[in-house]
């Protein structure tokens, strides 16, 4: 099977609808398959990657967890909308801090996350050949 | 409905409710197919938990392999190693001893 390269593009707040922890679970299925996998997250999307998420009072699971399990699956490109940060009054700073290892490196950390213009995502975006909008 | 020990488990053996999960449940399931639980596996199903308990996943069989290598020692992580605890899977009966849903990806 030939490897292609996939984004899910999420834009809705983690909770309130299944359809961040749906994203989540599609993309662990791609990772399975040893495909090419990068996330972006725009609009309320952005929301999904703040630290120190609870959700327990509404009876939710805070899948935010597995987003830190990603990187050993070789998932460690997320593109995040800076426009989508700013108009929402956060930064990368109130984000969780994403990190893989690099096998090429010495296993050195590496950031997850990288705070892009929505230019640039558009460009990335273009770069796919497969998109899955949730 | 099914249940070991009391506590409720799907059609494939699998707990229903996490919390049910006690040791004796997982012997109880070992014992269901002709293994004994060892140190060895007691090592894997307690990092399945903990790994469970940090990520809210189970891993992927070559994420767990990694893993287990890193923590128990080159020798312990491969396939191999862990099809000899889990004929069944590291995955799926590793997963289900230690009271987990059935790894994402998982056919």
């Amino acid at each position: 099977m030939s490897t292609k390269k996939f984004m899910y593009l999420n834009r809705r707040a983690p909770y309130g609808s299944v359809y961040a922890l749906e994203s989540l679970e599609v993309v662990l299925i791609a990772a399975a398959f040893d495909q090419d996998v990068s996330l972006s997250f725009i609009d309320d999307g952005v929301y999904q990657l703040v630290e120190g998420q609870n959700p327990e009072g509404i009876g939710m699971k805070n899948f935010s967890k597995t987003f830190h399990a990603l990187g050993d699956y070789d998932i460690n490109q997320f593109y995040v909308s800076a426009e989508s940060l700013e108009e929402r009054g956060l930064s990368l700073d109130d984000l969780m801090p994403l990190v893989w290892e690099d096998e090429d490196d010495d296993w050195a950390e590496k950031p997850s996350i990288k705070v892009v213009s929505n230019v640039e995502l558009t460009k990335i975006l273009s770069e796919q050949d497969v998109c899955l909008s949730f | 409905m099914a249940d070991i020990l009391g506590a409720e488990v799907d059609e494939e053996g699998f707990l229903v409710d996490l919390k049910d999960w006690t040791k004796e449940i997982a012997v109880e399931m070992a014992k269901g197919d002709d293994i004994d639980l060892s140190e060895e596996h007691w090592d894997v199903i307690n990092f399945l938990r903990d790994y469970f308990e940090e990520y809210q996943i189970a891993p992927a069989v070559r994420v767990l392999t990694k893993a287990i290598g890193k923590q128990f020692g080159k020798e312990k992580g491969n396939s191999k190693y862990l099809y000899s605890l889990f004929p069944y899977g590291p995955g799926k009966q590793g997963c289900r001893f230690a009271g987990l849903p059935k790894p994402t990806g998982c056919i």
